[in-house]
């Protein structure tokens, strides 16, 4: 078997820390995009600044990445795996700053005021206030959010599949 | 979504409630008298800009307009150098629901029989029959005074809110937009299917209307949590200021149609009450308003061409 270094303690926490906010993002954003509850507006508003915080982190994180050497998978991978895993972290990285991106936009589009924290620190708007956009970005949205769910769920197949069936170093590498 | 649909809400474009209206614009005057309520700027600033769109609550865009319909009054308050306040009124004094539940079970009554393409009577009695909470506050509006149009009615809140004060002091309030024109009764009895709408071009055309916002602060024994509780009649009140709406445009390229009144919008020194009937108004307007942006929309009942014909009238 063999064996990989653990990724950077800065790489660890970071992505941690994102699968947290990241995972929670995604429940957050299904329950409030189809509840009329008594939590609705709680989640709508827990929802833009974490939704801008996982922006901000997966730039950091990028910058981190392009920066920091990458452990190289195990050999023995076949090739098939090997480009799945690339074109899955690629993916990943696109998503978690595409999909703010988009909300953010959406908001704009819709002439939406975009509180940030409380009612007095606003966003500014990065796209014209035109009604057509802001539900092709609403759509685009919801799709792009499933999209991160399934890619979600895929990783964590991954790193299950190579700590428990693999049994390599790759799970531990990020542990 | 789907129980409004199904309660014969129309799409194609339109908004999914309160299809059949028209874009107005003018400015709002604080009168200072609330300023201690609220450090709100739209309480404390002279000549903040103002859209609007006044609007029958129905789900077909092209119906007759009807004296007993209720009338909705939008606005959009932008104060140059602070957070914008949007809210949305109805003429009736209280909200005959409760909550998520009343709502969805008052629109599963109001689908419409396929085979009399109108609501049935029997499912209608039924959800007044099973709601008996909500009685007095059918009644009451049942009952309420109908003015002749938009230009001389008044338009409530609905739901409560709570102002906060510079110092942090919060009050529960609801407030009115009470007219300044002179109020007649309605009589309703006409051929014309946009009569109120061309009433209202007429009115302002004629005049600038102008309406006290009246702003009610809840007494002891008033249900904050509840639009379908009336507050007591004694209930200080607080004169706000004044609305002056001088110019109305179509729906057609109107300036209030991209927009979605959503009447969790609000400016600091405003915030929501506990009640759950402004968290259901605010996710179920942000749905109307991203399927009707989709759509390819046809021409509004309110024509620019019905607006300048009074005008032409006129001049």
């Amino acid at each position: 078997m063999s064996c990989m270094a653990s990724f950077p303690l800065l790489s660890r926490v970071l992505h941690w820390l994102m699968a947290i906010m990241i995972l929670a993002m995604l429940f957050i954003g299904l329950f409030m995009a189809s509840s009329v509850g008594p939590n609705y507006h709680r989640l709508v508003t827990l929802h833009r600044p974490l939704g801008i915080a996982i922006l901000v982190l997966a730039i950091l994180r990028l910058g981190n990445r392009l920066r920091s050497s990458v452990q190289p998978l195990p050999d023995d991978m076949p090739r098939l795996l090997r480009w799945a895993a690339t074109a899955s972290h690629l993916l990943l990285y696109g998503l978690m700053i595409a999909l703010p991106l988009v909300g953010w936009g959406m908001l704009s589009a819709g002439g939406f005021p975009i509180p940030l924290w409380g009612q007095s620190v606003l966003l500014p708007s990065i796209l014209p206030h035109n009604p057509v956009l802001w539900s092709w970005l609403r759509s685009a949205h919801s799709v792009l959010a499933f999209a991160l769910f399934g890619l979600v769920l895929a990783h964590i197949g991954a790193a299950l599949f190579h700590g428990l069936i693999r049994r390599d170093s790759v799970l531990r590498s990020m542990i | 979504m789907g129980e409004l649909h199904d309660a014969g809400s129309y799409g194609h474009g339109f908004r999914r409630a309160y299809a059949k209206g028209v874009c107005v614009s003018g400015w709002f005057d604080a009168s200072g008298d609330a300023s201690h309520l609220s450090r709100a700027a739209v309480f404390h600033e002279q000549h903040v800009p103002v859209i609007g769109r006044f609007a029958l609550a129905v789900g077909q865009p092209y119906a007759p307009d009807s004296a007993v319909t209720v009338r909705s009054m939008a606005l959009r308050l932008m104060p140059p150098d602070a957070p914008e306040w949007r809210t949305g009124m109805n003429d009736p004094p209280v909200l005959p629901l409760r909550d998520a539940r009343d709502v969805s079970d008052f629109f599963a009554s109001q689908q419409i029989d396929p085979a009399t393409g109108k609501p049935d009577p029997a499912r209608m009695k039924a959800f007044g029959m099973t709601h008996p909470w909500l009685k007095s506050a059918a009644d009451e509006n049942t009952h309420r005074f109908v003015s002749s149009g938009f230009a001389d009615d008044t338009f409530h809140s609905l739901d409560s809110f709570v102002l906060v004060a510079a110092d942090g002091t919060r009050t529960a309030v609801r407030w009115a937009m009470i007219p300044m024109q002179s109020v007649e009764p309605g009589d309703g009895k006409t051929g014309d299917r946009d009569y109120l709408f061309r009433k209202l071009i007429g009115d302002i055309h004629d005049h600038p209307l102008q309406w006290h916002l009246v702003i009610t602060v809840a007494g002891a024994h008033d249900v904050i949590n509840d639009p379908s509780q009336i507050w007591a009649q004694d209930d200080q009140t607080v004169d706000a200021g004044t609305l002056t709406l001088n110019s109305i445009e179509s729906e057609e390229g109107g300036p209030c149609t991209g927009i979605t009144f959503d009447p969790l919008i609000l400016p600091p020194g405003i915030q929501p009450s506990d009640d759950p009937i402004l968290q259901v108004r605010s996710a179920v307007y942000m749905r109307s308003f991203s399927l009707r942006s989709g759509e390819k929309r046809s021409p509004s009942a309110v024509t620019p061409s019905l607006i300048q014909t009074s005008e032409g009238r006129k001049s």
